[in-house]
């Protein structure tokens, strides 16, 4: 120890020391880094982003700008991250038919996951937004279906229905029926906040709160859902059941009513 | 029974049946006042039905409704749902809801007659609403039945209220909006607002009050006093005899029909079970009110297409389409937007109560009216009836503009901008356009009296003419299209007397006047054919 104490004052100490650090980070980095792989997946990163920007180019560029820019007939996508690419276009509303009218609806989607991966990773190199989810976040796991039902009640029902039929907005726009929709677009909507629906970030939905709500609309509106009582009547409420009352109850009494008119007694002489 | 068998049984012991029916007589005196009445005659047709539907369905609410206390707690003490519904265990709800999820699930037939209980007061609310459109568009409502008319006209707006504190009993999600938006309703009243809420609730909405004082009132007050008024009612249309349309042999003197007894007693204990029978259908097939899909009622949430019942529809319509106007008014705020719709609810309401006793002051008439009208024959009352209907229909419109927006892909602006001006243009047409169907009917039915049915026989004449061949009506018809009676206008007569002196004429009466000339003047009526308009067409050569 008295050598080396000895020598500190040395000119050459502190070339020493930085060299040393230097092979120090050095070699821990040559020795943590996956410097191989890294290189590998950026190549395979740029090369899905090259793709995604020649589809990009092709489907996308018209409205909005050839860089994401925006134009006047559709929003910049800097930022939007790639799980609203993935909700947008898997559910076909991106790329719209028309800028026009209220809000652009659902249709059939035209391109392969694949393909809406490559765009989600163009439009994502653009600038840093959300991510598309794991099925480890949308899936029934460790889900609280009944909280779920009361978190939808308290920010989705104004909007979409208390079991998530949907509902009108103002000027033509609506809010869509939820029934049997991809538990993975209804985690996208709900972080990306699509067309006219406000955006549930992580910081005002949970991770878990998602999820939770996710749970609840596969249990009260899907397929498997357990509804009894019989026809459900677009599970509208009372119009409709004001609607089937008028037309098929009291309808049908009407018609019973004829009927048992139309049949009198004979008079007969007794 | 023919008259041995009886002089046979004298001697011997009387069946069980009479010998009970004597034990009863003896200790009740039923039996004198049955037989006034066994024999009472009732018309046929379809349409006088319409009034059993309602009965029965009534007697259908009843009846469910008693089992459903059975099970049912009127409490808003806050639990923890616990039960076999997965998608709420674990839930904080009022006693009362969490009991309906009991009924739902849990209760023997409990769903089932909850949904009969349901259907059937959606059903006796529309049975109702025809019910009082018939008496009205044929004139039934005329002397001697104008009391009966109201209180037809109570039960109907008594059911509406009847049927509001019901499917606001579970205390779900969709039925608290809709007491939150009475309560609203309510506020909007001046002055007398604040205390009738704060009354009613037992302080600030919602309380822990509503749901054990609307329940009292939806199974005890509202349902007594319409079981009286049922009876009432009943008593009456007995007393008054029933209506019936013209017709050969029928006149203001008689009924012509069946006896109560046996023939109308078989029919309608018969169409009591085919009425049970239908709702019964109709609940076990669909599903209504199904509250475990919208969750207990708490004051911060609300749903979208939150809509009352159909009978409330209308009310929700109003408030709806009705711009959000407000004033300030000394400091206060005047909630134009709400309270003209609540005043508006109570007019439109009335304006049809009254309307008898408007058409008996224009007409002046004092008689007895037991023959029913066409519809086109009274062509003002008609056109009445149908703008009324417009106004209701609209609001009923209004109230769905959500639906009607979502499912005919409109924009919901665009539909209540069609409903604000349909609520002033809607029933002026429909008067209108109503009037003159009337007068085109009465014109062809007067047709059909001079020159007969159109055979569809084309004949063609020796120079060459075609022609179709009309058939004279038969005498029944002939009857039946000329019985209704048409009154003449009413003259105030000279303004000035034969001295040359001015008359006041009370301006009532200048109105009335006004009235009846636009009921009964040139554009109100066709004249019926007369005896020898019809005499000088028959007696010539055949056919026009």
């Amino acid at each position: 120890m008295k050598k080396l104490s000895a020598r500190r004052r040395h000119p050459l100490a502190a070339v020493v020391v930085l060299l040393l650090a230097l092979a120090c980070t050095g070699g821990l980095y040559a020795v943590f880094a996956p410097a191989d792989k890294a290189q590998a997946e950026e190549t395979a990163q740029s090369l899905t982003i090259e793709e995604g920007k020649k589809l990009y180019t092709v489907g996308c560029a018209s409205c909005h700008g050839t860089d994401g820019q925006g134009t006047s007939d559709g929003p910049s996508l800097v930022g939007v991250g790639a799980a609203a690419v993935d909700f947008q276009v898997s559910t076909g509303r991106m790329p719209a038919a028309t800028s026009q009218g209220a809000q652009v609806p659902k249709k059939k989607n035209i391109y392969s996951q694949a393909e809406i991966d490559q765009l989600a990773a163009f439009i994502a190199s653009l600038g840093a937004g959300p991510s598309v989810p794991t099925e480890e976040q949308y899936g029934p796991e460790g889900a609280d279906i009944a909280k779920g039902g009361e978190l939808f009640r308290n920010n989705c029902a104004q909007c979409h229905n208390f079991t998530g039929k949907g509902g009108a907005l103002t000027k033509g726009k609506y809010a869509p029926s939820l029934e049997n929709v991809d538990p993975k677009h209804i985690y996208e909507a709900m972080q990306t906040g699509p067309q006219n629906m406000p955006s549930f970030p992580d910081t005002t939905l949970s991770e878990q709160n998602k999820k939770d709500i996710i749970a609840y609309l596969h249990a009260v509106n899907s397929d498997e859902t357990v509804n009894p009582g019989g026809l459900e009547l677009g599970g509208l409420g009372p119009v409709s059941e004001g609607l089937f009352a008028w037309i098929f109850g009291l309808g049908a009494l009407i018609a019973v009513a004829v009927w048992v008119a139309a049949r009198t007694a004979k008079a007969k002489k007794s | 029974m023919s008259t041995t068998e009886t002089t046979d049984r004298s001697r011997g012991k009387a069946p069980a049946g009479e010998r009970v029916a004597d034990w009863a007589d003896g200790r009740l005196g039923i039996y004198s006042l049955a037989k006034a009445n066994m024999r009472k005659i009732f018309p046929d047709h379809w349409s006088f039905m319409l009034g059993e539907v309602c009965l029965y369905s009534f007697i259908i609410i009843i009846l469910t409704g008693v089992y459903l206390t059975l099970f049912f707690h009127p409490s808003m003490n806050e639990v923890e749902y616990h039960g076999s519904y997965v998608p709420l265990q674990g839930q904080l709800m009022s006693e009362a809801f969490s009991s309906t999820l009991h009924i739902s699930f849990d209760v023997r037939g409990g769903l089932l007659i909850r949904q009969i209980h349901h259907w059937a007061a959606l059903i006796f609310l529309a049975g109702m609403f025809v019910h009082m459109m018939r008496v009205f568009f044929t004139g039934a409502f005329r002397k001697p039945r104008e009391i009966n008319w109201l209180f037809g006209f109570l039960l109907f707006v008594l059911g509406m209220f009847t049927g509001f504190t019901g499917y606001s009993l579970p205390d779900d999600l969709l039925s608290g909006t809709g007491v939150r938006f009475t309560e609203g309703a309510i506020l909007s009243m001046p002055i007398v607002g604040t205390y009738i809420s704060f009354f009613l609730f037992g302080g600030e909405f919602p309380g822990v009050d509503f749901v054990a004082r609307f329940y009292s009132i939806h199974i005890l007050l509202l349902p007594g006093i319409m079981l009286g008024l049922v009876v009432g009612h009943l008593i009456l249309v007995f007393y008054h005899k029933h209506t019936q349309f013209a017709g050969p042999g029928k006149n203001n003197k008689n009924v012509v029909g069946m006896p109560l007894l046996p023939v109308y007693m078989a029919k309608a204990g018969g169409f009591f079970f085919l009425v049970f029978g239908v709702i019964a259908v109709i609940a076990a097939v669909a599903q209504i009110n199904p509250i475990w899909a919208m969750g207990p009622y708490r004051p911060d949430q609300v749903s979208t297409g939150a809509q009352p019942d159909w009978y409330m529809g209308f009310a929700e319509g109003l408030v709806r389409y009705m711009p959000g106007w407000e004033i300030d008014f000394w400091g206060h705020t005047l909630v134009l937007g709400v309270f003209i719709p609540l005043v508006l609810f109570g007019l439109v309401l009335m304006a049809i109560a009254v309307y008898p006793f408007i058409e008996s002051w224009v007409t002046g008439d004092k008689r007895e009216h037991h023959i029913l009208d066409r519809p086109r024959n009274a062509p003002t009352r008609t056109a009445f009836g149908v703008a009324w209907v417009t106004v209701y229909m609209i609001g009923l419109v209004g109230g769905g503009n959500d639906l009607w927006a979502t499912h005919f892909h409109l924009s919901i602006n665009a539909v209540t901008w069609f409903v604000r001006i349909g609520f002033f243009v809607g029933p002026v047409l429909a008067f209108i356009i109503t009037k003159r169907i009337c007068l085109g009917l009465q014109r062809r039915d007067k047709d059909k009296v001079l020159h007969g049915r159109e055979s569809g026989i084309i004949k063609r004449l020796p120079h060459g003419e075609y022609i179709e061949v009309h058939e004279p009506l038969s005498q029944d018809a002939l009857h039946t299209l000329t019985a209704h009676e048409q009154y003449k206008p009413l003259e105030i007569g000279p303004t000035v007397d034969e001295n040359g002196v001015e008359r006041k004429v009370k301006g009532s009466e200048k109105l009335r006047a006004k009235l009846s000339k636009s009921y009964f003047g040139e554009d109100g009526q066709i004249p019926k054919p007369s005896v020898e308009e019809y005499k000088e067409i028959t007696s010539g050569h055949g056919h026009h």
